[in-house]
């Protein structure tokens, strides 16, 4: 009796055991079947939620890998095949942007270590130069693409310029840019007074002594005292928060430059893309019109009032 | 020849900028204009031939037929962007790696440096100081360059170019615009950081930059160079050579606006507004180089420079 209840179990456990080896390489086979389909990630439920769409090699899902992502679709799916040729753009208005980006970044970063007050600022900034890891590279940087964006700024404009972009239906979109340049220049010369040595505070001390002399709203300028303005009243001391550039202009010169100014010009730069979008995307390089071909404006009606539609 | 304070203008880390600007903004004068007169020989070739004009596909780069006129954005645009993204990431680190920002003492309010500099791309503005009172130089000025800049679009009538490098077809605009900007902009930027030296002294290229240098300048009010000396007499003899120059220059520039019958077309396009509007930029950005002139080349013939045409008890001019 024993002995056949031993060789029972020993069926039963051979049996069990047979059971086990083939589960245990039917989960090897899953495993490796889950593994095998890891090699094509993209059919993942987690890409697809990341990713949307399929992205074949279509023209199809070209376009849409433009269209459907959040940060591409400020690209048209098509542009004008003579477009992309950097000798018509130069590229300048894209290097503008993403200088400001670069910006952004470094600047976020300077700020995490920098207080705006008379007494840190400065050595502040001898801290970041001699002590924070990186610091002083960060500090060049954000110094050097300030400079960098000022003269792509103006050649984008001056591009622009040259091939006559600002023409209809652009017009508007250029007076965008032009308030775009504005702001690129006051965000470098706010930021020019933060680091609170000599050079910052004696070229802000010499642009804002110009403001004494605004016409009307200034202390020093043609009919300013006549309408009551003194160096505790006028535009200057609006700006500088006193009559001196001191801590209340360190800290306003900051908040511009930090926060003010980048959120207004981040509005512009939308708007200022979405009209290239929407004015019919880059100008050109357009087929050439000819002399001839000009037809005459109908009627008296100033031309700058005129109706879109009219020629 | 002073070698060394060329060296030393050229190479202040807050000059680099403009050092490359001196390279950048001639660069892209070129490559623009170079497009444009390779446009300008397109268009004479379609305006002698009406047929080729029908059938031409009018760009100056290569087409055939059966060629796709739209490219995709992915990838034939965004991997330029890329590519430039990556360079100038390049450019900006070595940059940045082998120049230190500038810092100098800590600020001190009683300590006044020989050159109060304003920041390099505010220096054509500072320049304008010397020949205008703060109150046109620092305030009028920038604010008609803006206002100035924005009206470009609805004063400039003339529908062709629009799209496309060409000089031929806008020759006004261009060379205005060129004067404007590479001449009294970036010029004057130049001048401002190169030029200008220790006490906005003008030190030629090569002369040494002396800290103690004094000039006497002989400046005289135009009135006090006529003879009128009575108050209410040198307002009405500025206003009346101010107006004078106003009427001369428009005058002139009416001239240059119609001038060949292409311009009188554009011409006859502009509503008076628009007329009024261009002349009053136009004259008044003139008015700039004038007084330079004004200042500058009496001097060159030892005659006492002009510093204010217009003197009265409220502001000069």
């Amino acid at each position: 009796m024993p002995e056949e209840n031993n060789q029972q179990a020993k069926k039963g456990l051979t049996a069990l055991l047979g059971e086990a080896q083939e589960k245990a390489k039917a989960l090897k086979e899953k495993a490796l079947e889950e593994a095998r389909a890891l090699q094509e990630p993209e059919k993942t439920q987690l890409y697809r939620s990341m990713f949307r769409v399929k992205h074949d090699d279509t023209p199809r899902s070209r376009a849409l890998g433009v269209l459907t992502n959040v940060f591409f679709h400020l690209h048209p799916a098509k542009i004008n095949r003579d477009a992309v040729r950097y000798s018509f753009t130069w590229g300048m208005g894209g290097i503008t942007f993403y200088l400001f980006l670069a910006l952004t970044i470094t600047g976020v970063l300077l700020m995490f270590y920098y207080h705006p007050t008379k007494v840190q600022a400065f050595r502040d900034i001898l801290y970041l130069e001699h002590d924070v890891p990186f610091g002083k590279l960060l500090r060049n940087m954000h110094r050097w693409a300030a400079h960098l964006m000022i003269i792509t700024v103006w050649l984008h404009m001056f591009r622009v310029f040259l091939t006559g972009s600002y023409k209809r239906p652009r017009e508007f979109n250029w007076c965008i840019g032009v308030i775009l340049m504005v702001l690129t220049l006051l965000l470098s010369f706010t930021g020019y007074l933060l680091p609170d040595d000599q050079l910052g505070f004696w070229a802000v001390t010499v642009g804002t002594n110009m403001a004494r002399a605004t016409p009307l709203l200034g202390h020093e300028g043609p009919f300013g005292p006549q309408l009551g303005m003194t160096p505790y009243n006028d535009v200057r001391f609006a700006l500088l928060g006193g009559s001196i550039v001191d801590s209340n202009a360190l800290l306003r010169a900051y908040i511009w430059h930090c926060v003010a100014i980048p959120l207004i010009a981040s509005v512009f730069m939308g708007v200022h893309f979405w009209r290239v979008r929407k004015d019919g995307g880059i100008s050109g390089p357009a087929p050439v019109m000819l002399e001839s071909e000009i037809k005459e404006p109908k009627g008296p009606v100033p031309v700058v009032l005129r109706p879109s539609g009219m020629q | 020849m002073d070698w060394h304070q060329i060296w030393e203008n050229a190479t202040k880390p807050d000059n680099i900028p403009i050092a490359a600007m001196l390279f950048l903004v001639p660069f892209y004068t070129w490559y623009g204009l170079r497009q444009a007169f390779h446009t300008d020989r397109l268009i004479a070739e379609l305006e002698a031939d009406p047929q080729k004009a029908k059938t031409h596909h009018r760009k100056i780069f290569p087409f055939k037929p059966g060629w796709e006129r739209e490219v995709h954005t992915w990838p034939y645009l965004m991997r330029i962007e890329f590519l430039a993204a990556v360079i100038v990431t390049i450019i900006l680190m070595i940059w940045s790696i082998t120049l230190n920002a500038p810092l100098e003492e800590p600020a001190n309010p009683n300590l006044t440096p020989n050159e109060s500099r304003a920041p390099w791309y505010f220096v054509g503005l500072q320049e304008m100081l010397v020949y205008f009172d703060p109150w046109i130089a620092g305030v009028l000025m920038p604010t008609l360059i803006i206002i100035g800049l924005m009206v470009i679009p609805y004063i400039d009538t003339n529908p062709l170019g629009n799209g496309y490098y060409t000089f031929r077809q806008r020759r006004i605009a261009i060379l205005g615009f060129c004067f404007g900007f590479l001449v009294l902009w970036v010029g004057m930027v130049m001048v401002g950081t190169f030029i200008r030296g220790p006490g906005w002294i003008w030190f030629w290229p090569g002369e040494t930059w002396d800290h103690n240098a004094l000039v006497f300048e002989v400046n005289r009010d135009l009135p006090d160079l006529v003879g009128i000396t009575s108050t209410p007499g040198k307002f009405i003899f500025g206003g009346l050579v101010v107006g004078l120059y106003y009427l001369a220059t428009g005058y002139a520039l009416h001239r240059l606006m119609s001038i060949t019958e292409f311009h009188r077309k554009i011409y006859r396009r502009l509503s008076l507004l628009q007329y009024l509007t261009i002349q009053a930029f136009a004259i008044t950005m003139i008015g700039l180089p004038v007084k330079m002139l004004l200042r500058h080349l009496p001097r060159a013939f030892g005659l006492p420079a002009i510093k204010y045409i217009w003197v009265t008890p409220w502001f000069n001019v």
